[in-house]
């Protein structure tokens, strides 16, 4: 699908307003009214969180396969990180070959896929190795922090610096499984990104799934940081959670995010394009918000977008 | 679904939209059946709607054309008859577009006389069933029994596998997903016994097990709510041809649009679209 047949879809019979009561003043109140047809085709949607787990002999067939489900659904961009085998607390080897697949991924999709190199700060002397080799010295934009070690441990300060010097955005996994009980062993919660933080202020960095699904606590946990920005994927789309986000954080700290392929693009997205927010909220949400925090790093290496 | 099928439905749902009464409701194949929904609110959030009548319209402004409706009272209910009687009264009044689903229990007691009611006295077409809530498992006699009355009624039987994700429960309000490894047995000794699973993505369809399978081969039907994956329904599809894979929101729990777009993120045939659309929900509820 193209982005003109997508902004039709939109426009027609996919993206329809919800409450009439809590609406604000610019959602249209008919489906036909959704948006401004060529500020929709111009639009272009930014995917801060994807896998490249989906079926195909190499990482490069895999994100073949990934792309037909993001091209029917209009997102262009993808923050892509990690290829199986997923491994909870990775060596060194394994992250760096997990790295190798994204870095075949970017070379092979340059106009799709933004790089961003999975690290496990508990190898602390190897992750600034590899920092140096995807970011510094290669084509990586970002950092995917996901259950090696929790957010608010020492050993991910001297990984924050250097993201600092090399303007690279951190996406930190975080998730909070009955009230935290059920968290894998290093499993970060948004109130550990938010001491993480504290200890970086003005530091931008993605709150990964904000929560998951208790994101009610995930949102207040990150509300005073005002550098942290809730990544919306990987829960199910319950209602409440964009209009709850937008409330307390602002639209401009809101981030569209899939968690494919384990998720679908389409449960996400329809979150946001079904929230009970206006639609300039909705294109921050969808990719404004996200070019923002990756202009610099886009802007470093030379990277049009 | 091809793409040019996809627009010609979403070109209906804009005419709707712009309209937006029950007279513009959209000609059987045009618009689909969503087989989950629930009227009320849920204990621990709000859903995007909570009148049957402000439901329903935005349903109506989807394309749906009937949407199979249980009430959030019988979770946690007892007087299930009580449940059972307002939704009826309330899908009553919506133009015939929520058609309720009452609810049994089975380790009630005189459940019969629930089942009964629905039939009866509210002219339902099934009922729908949460074993994790009410406290029996799927190789309890007692859902046998129900089922096989259920089946001598003619009434399609709905077993909500879950209604929210486990993790993210209130540590007040916890219940694991049903467990379905009996269904298939109990299907096979109860002849005429119609059921179809909600919610059931994470556990079943998602996963690709041999349990799938061999609930496929039972009969049972599903619905896409919690079907995750990029493209995950046509994958489904692929793998498994003879799954029986109905539209279901879980609205207003769960954004429309999120069920929605599944259809548009998969490539599908018209045929396979038409069947998840609403040929697998009237064959359901009427079977041959």
């Amino acid at each position: 699908m193209n982005r003109r047949t997508f902004c039709t879809t939109l426009a027609t019979g996919a993206a329809l307003p919800a409450i009439a009561a809590a609406r604000p003043a610019d959602v249209p109140a008919t489906a036909s009214a959704w948006g401004n047809a060529d500020d929709l085709r111009n639009l272009g949607i930014w995917d801060v969180h994807i896998h490249v787990g989906s079926p195909g002999a190499t990482p490069e067939k895999r994100m073949e396969t990934l792309l037909r489900s993001a091209d029917r659904l209009g997102v262009e961009r993808l923050c892509t990180m990690m290829s199986p085998p997923w491994q909870y607390e990775p060596t060194p080897e394994q992250f760096r070959r997990s790295n190798d697949d994204v870095l075949a991924i970017v070379k092979s999709f340059p106009e799709r896929a933004f790089g961003f190199v999975y690290l496990n700060p508990r190898h602390l002397k190897e992750s600034l190795a590899e920092l140096e080799r995807c970011v510094a010295d290669g084509p990586m934009v970002g950092i995917k922090l996901w259950v090696g070690t929790r957010a608010n441990a020492p050993e991910l300060d001297p990984i924050v610096r250097r993201a600092a010097e090399l303007k690279a955005l951190i996406l930190q996994h975080t998730w909070i499984k009955q009230r935290g009980k059920g968290n894998l062993p290093h499993e970060s919660t948004p109130m550990e990104l938010a001491e993480l933080s504290a200890r970086h202020p003005g530091f931008p960095m993605v709150c990964g799934h904000t929560g998951g699904g208790d994101w009610a606590l995930g949102i207040r946990a990150i509300r005073d940081r005002p550098e942290l920005h809730a990544d919306l994927g990987g829960g199910d789309p319950v209602y409440g959670e964009v209009e709850m986000a937008v409330r307390e954080l602002g639209a401009s700290r809101v981030l569209y995010g899939s968690d494919a392929n384990g998720r679908s693009f389409a449960s996400q997205l329809g979150r946001v394009l079904g929230a009970d927010i206006s639609v300039a909220d909705k294109k921050l949400i969808l990719r404004e918000n996200l070019r923002r925090l990756l202009l610099p790093a886009l802007t470093r290496k030379g990277i049009r977008a | 679904m091809d793409r040019r099928s996809f627009l010609t439905f979403a070109a209906g749902s804009a005419g709707l939209a712009a309209t937006g009464g029950a007279a513009a409701a959209p000609a059987a194949g045009d618009g689909f059946v969503d087989t989950n929904v629930h009227l009320g609110s849920w204990a621990v959030r709000r859903g995007w709607a909570d009148a049957p009548a402000e439901l329903a319209a935005r349903l109506r402004r989807h394309g749906v054309t009937a949407a199979w409706t249980g009430h959030f009272d019988a979770v946690l209910h007892s007087d299930l008859g009580g449940a059972n009687a307002r939704l009826a009264a309330a899908c009553a009044g919506s133009g015939g577009l929520l058609v309720p689903f009452g609810t049994v229990n089975p380790t009630f007691p005189d459940w019969a006389d629930d089942l009964r009611r629905c039939r009866e006295v509210h002219g339902m077409p099934g009922i729908r069933l949460y074993p994790n809530y009410h406290g029996y498992g799927l190789d309890d006699p007692r859902f046998a029994a129900l089922l096989a009355r259920a089946a001598a009624s003619r009434l399609l039987v709905q077993i909500a596998v879950l209604l929210e994700d486990e993790r993210s429960q209130n540590p007040a309000l916890v219940a694991a997903p049903v467990n379905l490894a009996p269904l298939p047995e109990v299907l096979a000794q109860t002849p005429g016994a119609r059921v179809m699973l909600l919610n059931s993505g994470g556990r079943v369809l998602n996963a690709h097990t041999p349990l799938l399978q061999r609930l496929i081969q039972a009969g049972c039907g599903f619905e896409i709510a919690t079907l995750e994956g990029a493209g995950g329904l046509g994958a489904l599809l692929q793998r498994s041809p003879g799954a029986k894979v109905a539209f279901g929101s879980h609205a207003p729990w769960f954004y429309f649009e999120a069920a929605l777009l599944k259809l548009q993120e998969s490539e599908l045939t018209a045929a396979q679209l038409a069947a998840v659309r609403h040929g697998h929900a009237t064959a359901l509820l009427s079977p041959a």
